[in-house]
């Protein structure tokens, strides 16, 4: 994996480009979701994307996995293909996306992030579980690791998915609200993971709601409501004439200063 | 007859053992891929198909003109398929829910199978007595060679199952994330579906067009009341669905005049009743054991709580009091009193009641335990 290392207090600093999107525009039925976006995304940074309900936010992350297949656009990882380097993304879906009485087990559920590696056929063994133990530990879940998934709390549940995408050792994570419906101790858990990613030189991409949390928890913010309104470093951008922009209303947000 | 007799029979009687074997193997593999309509939540889609499958007997029969029964069998998979593909099509080419789709699709092909088969029924073909069979079923027209070929397609369903189990489980549990793995979920997703419209398909001539879909889900349903495990979920649906192929056949081969198909679903069914009653984790009877009993367990603690406050204040904790002081407390009963008595956490005396050092400790830690989830 070719990783710069980073300086920790310029971790946002403009080199190699980890995420790039052309021209991109998504349609579910007549009405685009999202309008020929374009969107660079540096490497190491830990970026929000924010806008109103129905912005298309899931649908842009949707759209760079491959899940939507978008009208237009083009989507490129470090400079190539998405399709030739899925194996450095990994994704962290929204936690109602599935059904949770599913009959299987949290470490069962975490050592899907293997599979991807292992690819067609082929089981996951010692070196497999190994791995997805690890990632359990990181969450604070190791104690769980035989629950049946749906006897989780929803915080449980949202760490069992974020621990999911860790053992997939990507570059870039991709995550749909990781944050909503858990509990304030889970919202510190999680955030810590981030920043702890963030200092392992990975770049990782956030759907939040939350615009009180923006400048606590991230260095970098894409405003978006189906057009690209914003993107950049939070400390420049994230202000009220771009809130106002994205979501339409006269919004004031005190940013401590 | 008695079960001895009976179990002779099936080991000795062509007939009989051909019928018994032959609904054991339906029973085990539609139970198995079932189990995975079931969790994709596609119970309906099992009807459909075997409602889809109708005018595929007839057509093939108005072609060949004879009533060979993998010729049959193979209009049926053709159309079983169409009408699947169709149904697909719409979920994804209109704004209809698959229900609709469903609902469509089976009602549609069924109405223009029975269209065939009176329109077949009308004709001087004297070949064609015994063709609406298969609207519900006759085990006793199964042959050796229907039961090979059952045998067959089980062994390669479970073949399929054990390669690419780890990706049938993925498609399952998670579409999305299976997609940004790599994995071509399409392809996964038509195994899947062509299995089972393979197992109804080999149904059809036993159970028949209209109880078909019960194959697929009754077994699935009463297996995923036992376990939390797929593996396990799969396994019982199997097992499930053999012993309701098996029972079935003994029952209906015991009285007269009980047809085979329908006994089938029934002890089918008979499982499922069992399964959701009894249950240890998820049955309802259990359940609502454990329901009672934490309510009664709260009704208990709340009491002993209420009666420490009352005995912390006093340097002596085995002080007695008057048992009337506990009036004012709403969950206070006779009933809860006595129940602690029992326990041995507190002591009665005419009308006084006193904490047993017992009781003293149980209700501390209730404290205790409250303090720390507050925390």
């Amino acid at each position: 994996m070719k990783l710069t290392k980073h300086n920790e207090k310029a971790p946002a600093s403009v080199g190699v480009l980890a995420v790039k999107v052309d021209d991109l525009t998504v349609a579910y039925n007549y009405k685009p979701v999202l309008w020929d976006i374009d969107l660079e995304i540096p490497e190491g940074v830990l970026m929000a994307i924010v806008g109103p309900n129905g912005a298309g936010k899931s649908t842009l992350i949707k759209s760079i996995l491959g899940i939507l297949k978008p009208i237009a656009g083009s989507v490129s990882i470090y400079g190539k293909p998405y399709e030739k380097q899925r194996s450095l993304v990994a994704y962290v879906p929204q936690k109602g996306s599935v059904d949770w009485d599913f009959p299987t087990t949290a470490l069962d559920v975490v050592m899907m992030g293997t599979y991807g590696s292992l690819g067609w056929i082929k089981r996951p063994g010692q070196k497999e579980k190994k791995n997805a133990l690890e990632a359990l530990e990181k969450v604070g879940m190791l104690a769980f690791q035989k629950r049946q998934i749906s006897q989780l709390s929803g915080g449980q549940q949202q760490r069992i998915f974020l621990a999911r995408a860790l053992v997939q050792d990507a570059s870039i994570y991709f995550m749909d609200e990781p944050f909503q419906g858990v509990d304030a101790s889970t919202e510190i858990a999680i955030i810590n993971i981030l920043k702890a990613l963030r200092k392992a030189g990975k770049t990782v991409i956030v759907v939040h709601h939350d615009l009180q949390t923006v400048p606590e928890y991230f260095d970098w913010v894409t405003f978006l409501n189906v057009k690209k309104i914003a993107t950049g470093p939070v400390k420049d951008i994230f202000n009220d004439d771009n809130l106002t922009k994205t979501y339409g209303i006269n919004y004031k947000v005190s940013i401590q200063e | 007859m008695d079960i001895e007799n009976y179990i002779e029979l099936v080991f000795n009687d062509y007939t009989l053992r051909t019928i018994t074997l032959g609904t054991a193997i339906l029973g085990a593999v539609t139970g198995m891929l079932g189990s995975f309509a079931v969790l994709r939540k596609q119970s309906l889609l099992g009807d459909a198909i075997s409602h889809a499958a109708l005018p595929g007997i007839a057509i093939a029969f108005l072609i060949t003109g004879a009533k060979d029964t993998n010729t049959l069998l193979l209009g049926a998979l053709v159309s079983g398929l169409v009408g699947t593909f169709w149904i697909r099509g719409i979920i994804t080419k209109t704004h209809l829910k698959s229900d609709t789709a469903l609902g469509l699709i089976l009602s549609l092909f069924f109405g223009f199978g029975m269209l065939l088969l009176t329109f077949i029924q009308k004709q001087p073909n004297a070949n064609q007595a015994g063709l609406d069979k298969y609207l519900f079923g006759q085990a006793a027209t199964l042959v050796e060679s229907d039961v090979w070929l059952m045998a067959v397609i089980t062994g390669l369903c479970l073949c399929v199952l054990l390669l690419f189990w780890k990706e049938f489980k993925i498609l399952l549990f998670d579409k999305n994330y299976a997609i940004t793995l790599g994995f071509n979920t399409k392809t996964i997703d038509v195994l899947i579906t062509s299995f089972i419209v393979l197992a109804i398909v080999l149904g059809l001539q036993t159970v028949g067009v209209v109880l078909m879909s019960a194959m697929l889900l009754a077994p699935a349903a009463a297996a995923r009341q036992w376990t939390n495990s797929l593996a396990t979920m799969v396994f019982l649906a199997a097992l499930f669905g053999a012993f309701s192929g098996v029972f079935g056949t003994a029952i209906s081969a015991s009285q007269n005049n009980l047809s085979t198909g329908p006994v089938i679903v029934l002890v089918a069914a008979a499982f499922v009743f069992v399964s959701f009653i009894f249950s240890p984790t998820r049955g309802l009877l259990f359940k609502q054991i454990r329901y009672l009993k934490n309510r009664r367990d709260l009704a208990l603690h709340k009491t002993l709580a209420f009666m420490y406050d009352i005995a912390v204040n006093h340097q002596n904790k085995s002080h007695p009091h008057e048992i009337r002081i506990l009036n004012n407390f709403q969950g206070f009963s006779r009933g809860t009193l006595k129940s602690l008595e029992d326990k041995n956490y507190v002591n009665i005396q005419g009308t006084t009641w006193s904490l047993t050092e017992k009781g003293y400790d149980i209700a501390l830690n209730l404290y205790n335990q409250q303090n720390k989830t507050n925390e």
